[in-house]
């Protein structure tokens, strides 16, 4: 049970800095907010339809997770520059103990931006219905990829450039190319076809079909299969990086 | 008995040799300093031992456990309280410590007996439950030998203890050494040669990786042929012999 008194330590760190957490959380009512407002002066038949509550929401909810690669890239980068990790690496921690320890606090973040989320969603005009809590279930596969591609930063990049990719480039990559905010068959090409291969438009895809309670799609699609896939993936590297960096070091 | 020994350890780092081929042997319950100028090569030793870097040759053996292939059993025997103050400064003093017992899997009535014994062994009772953010430079250091010594290490390395604190709370900590002198083997390194000569059993003087001398410090001051430590210690960094 060593990975949970860590877990119970990283969890403490996170909820110490409340800023990060409370603008991880505001932002995708923030963003619901404002896209609603922009919708509601479309008159009905013009605009993208991506704008619509219920297509709108599961892009919000994987748009603002996106944040936790930036908490979890910042943890493990401020850590790495503290003296701290170097004692806890001559204690019997192993490199999973460490990535578990950094990535599950992040999991109940997650889980409340997606009820926040859909919270909001329902005061707009989203009909309620029991897919609600299985699309805020499922938004766990890409919390644990988006945790786990943070964790692999952290482990590579000191906290300033942890900062500037993980603030930048990544919540970038999920909003162009996750098809949240337009259709990637829009732009169409190589940007759609970057965008499937890439993790963030399946992200969306898989909570937009179990939130419309197409279950099967999310499997005959491919989306959970490409997203569990870059969540395993990710998940080893930081594994295996960090177990190799801190073995530099 | 032989608590640590030391086998041609050796690291080399690109065209460095930070520690060339360092031999010796450390008795159990020992206070061991580990002298030299800055670059000696006192904390990459430390590093090796606590199994933080791995040597480039040679091995050393920490109650008989090798540090190239028995790291997981050397890491539940020793703690380390490095030279920059290692917590975590936005927990408090208790947070710490349950921390870092949790960490060595202690069941929680023995960490919170331990965790008593540690507060008043290091005199540490007045800010328990106070962040290490908040705290002085000499409470975070004893908080942080206080995180060293919760899981009853046999070994402990201090690289340091002492950098950057003020007169009183120098003094302070040293007593807090003093306090635990006996019960485990200590491998201290210092730059302040009288605190070291007084708490020390024997030192090793190191000089460019390599060891100068061990010995008491009547010992060293003998070889060196003069009768002040400082002097000793100066002479033989000098001459550099070995």
């Amino acid at each position: 049970m060593r990975w949970l008194t860590f877990t119970k330590r990283t969890a403490k760190e996170i909820i110490l800095d409340p800023l990060t957490v409370a603008f991880g959380l505001g932002m995708p009512v923030a963003l619901l907010l404002l896209l609603s407002a922009i919708n509601s002066g479309i008159p009905e038949g013009y605009g993208p339809s991506n704008f619509k509550i219920e297509n709108l929401t599961p892009g919000v909810n994987v748009f603002a997770m996106s944040f936790l690669t930036l908490m979890a890239g910042l943890l493990l980068s401020k850590d790495r520059g503290s003296s701290l990790l170097q004692r806890l690496l001559t204690t019997p921690l192993t490199a999973v103990d460490y990535i578990v320890g950094y990535m599950l606090p992040l999991i109940p973040i997650a889980l409340m931006q997606g009820i926040i989320c859909y919270v909001v969603a329902m005061i707009l005009g989203l009909s309620f219905t029991a897919n609600i809590f299985l699309a805020i279930l499922i938004s766990i596969l890409p919390a644990i990829m988006f945790a786990a591609l943070g964790l692999l930063l952290g482990t590579l990049l000191n906290e300033k450039q942890v900062g500037g990719i993980c603030g930048a480039l990544v919540t970038n990559l999920t909003a162009w190319l996750s098809g949240a905010w337009f259709s990637l068959d829009m732009v169409g090409g190589a940007f759609k076809t970057v965008g499937q291969i890439l993790p963030f438009y399946h992200a969306v895809e898989m909570q937009k079909a179990v939130l419309h309670g197409s279950y099967s799609g999310i499997f005959t699609e491919g989306h959970i299969w490409v997203v569990l896939g870059y969540c395993v993936v990710l998940c080893v590297l930081a594994v295996v990086l960090f177990t190799s960096r801190m073995r530099e070091k | 008995m032989t608590e640590i020994k030391l086998s041609s350890l050796t690291k080399r780092y690109k065209d460095i040799t930070a520690v060339d081929g360092l031999s010796l042997e450390i008795e159990k319950g020992e206070l061991f300093g580990l002298l030299g100028v800055n670059g000696a090569g006192k904390t990459t030793t430390i590093k090796m031992l606590s199994t933080l870097t791995a040597p480039t040759s040679g091995d050393a053996e920490i109650a008989g456990f090798s540090i190239l292939g028995d790291k997981q059993k050397i890491r539940e025997r020793i703690a380390i309280s490095p030279q920059e103050t290692a917590v975590a400064e936005n927990l408090t003093a208790r947070e710490n410590l349950k921390m870092m017992a949790g960490i060595y899997s202690m069941d929680k009535d023995a960490a919170e007996k331990k965790i008593a014994e540690l507060c008043n062994a290091l005199s540490l009772s007045k800010v328990m439950d106070k962040r290490l953010k908040k705290l002085s430079g000499g409470y975070k250091r004893r908080v942080s030998i206080a995180m060293a010594l919760i899981n009853s290490p046999s070994v402990l390395f201090l690289d340091e203890p002492t950098l950057g604190l003020d007169v009183i709370a120098r003094a302070e900590l040293w007593d807090a050494i003093k306090a635990i002198k006996g019960e485990l083997t200590i491998i201290l390194t210092t730059h302040y040669l009288e605190e070291a000569q007084e708490m020390c059993d024997r030192l090793a003087v190191m000089k460019d990786g390599k060891l100068i001398t061990v010995g008491t410090d009547k010992e060293i001051m003998k070889e060196a042929g003069v009768d002040d430590f400082e002097a000793a210690f100066v002479k033989l960094v000098k001459e550099g012999r070995s």
